[in-house]
């Protein structure tokens, strides 16, 4: 369950990071169509916040260790949202830009969350 | 436009912005630096400090760089600026002498730190920041901001 979920963010944040990066090439700032993607990542991120809690409140311990795994998940709920509304703040091709780089550490911290649960 | 004017003048008695444009990419770049080196070296320092003292002091100190680099950019104006400048380039110093330490004298580092390898950990983030920081900044000096 909270492998799959990894691998849907993290593939969901590559595609948000290619369609920010596109939107930069073409020297245009982050739409709200852009937005409406960046909250269906975060959304994801959630979702896995709250699986992952809920799987460790049933006594499952991830193999790199408990603090570990919700600092983790806790840095990949921030993630976006934060490049997001850095974005909103920066209304030129490097708004989109910070928002594509979000998405990539995202996508970084979502291949580290499953090496932290453990496969 | 009278009120466009007005906006032109008032941009230009603030102190310069150093986070317009790819400003902001640094920044956020530095802010995930932040949460990452002072983050690792708090559960480091935490848990398991005699395990490997200098590394995790080393990640400590380089999370504080980190952090005040960032609170200058995102202050802006020129002593903020020359700050930054400072930070970057002792920044650009401690990773290259960390990096060539940790391939150097491997037994001094049992564990790695945010600079091991010149930051190989973490895509080589490290080293190309600071890089592209100072010629950020020192393209930005004041009154010559533009995007």
């Amino acid at each position: 369950m909270l492998n799959a979920l990894t691998l849907v963010t993290g593939v969901a944040a590559l595609l948000l990071a290619a369609w920010c990066g596109w939107a930069a090439y073409r020297d245009q700032p982050t739409k709200d169509w852009h937005f409406i993607g960046m909250a269906v990542v975060s959304l994801l991120a959630v979702v896995q916040l709250v699986v992952g809690i809920v799987q460790l409140a049933r006594g499952e311990k991830p193999e790199q260790g408990t603090t570990i795994f919700v600092a983790y998940l806790l840095g990949a709920f921030a993630c976006v949202p934060a490049a997001g509304f850095m974005s909103l703040a920066e209304r030129t091709r490097w708004g989109s830009v910070t928002a594509a780089a979000g998405a990539v550490v995202l996508a970084v911290l979502e291949v580290r969350l499953y090496d932290i649960w453990g496969g | 436009m009278t009120s466009g004017e007005a906006e032109v003048t008032a941009v230009e008695e603030k102190p310069a912005r150093l986070i317009s444009g790819p400003g902001m990419l640094l920044v956020w770049f530095y802010g995930v630096m932040v949460v990452g080196a002072v983050s690792r070296s708090a559960y480091q320092i935490g848990t398991d400090f005699q395990r490997a003292p200098l590394a995790y002091a080393l990640s400590a100190v380089a999370g504080v760089v980190y952090g005040f680099i960032t609170y200058t950019l995102v202050r802006g104006g020129e002593t903020a600026r020359r700050a930054a400048l400072v930070c970057c380039a002792a920044e650009l110093a401690g990773v290259l002498i960390v990096g060539t330490w940790t391939l150097v004298d491997r037994s001094a580092f049992p564990d790695a730190t945010v600079w091991s390898d010149y930051g190989m950990g973490y895509v080589f983030i490290p080293v190309l920041l600071p890089l592209s920081a100072l010629y950020w900044l020192r393209k930005a000096r004041a009154g010559a901001v533009t995007r």
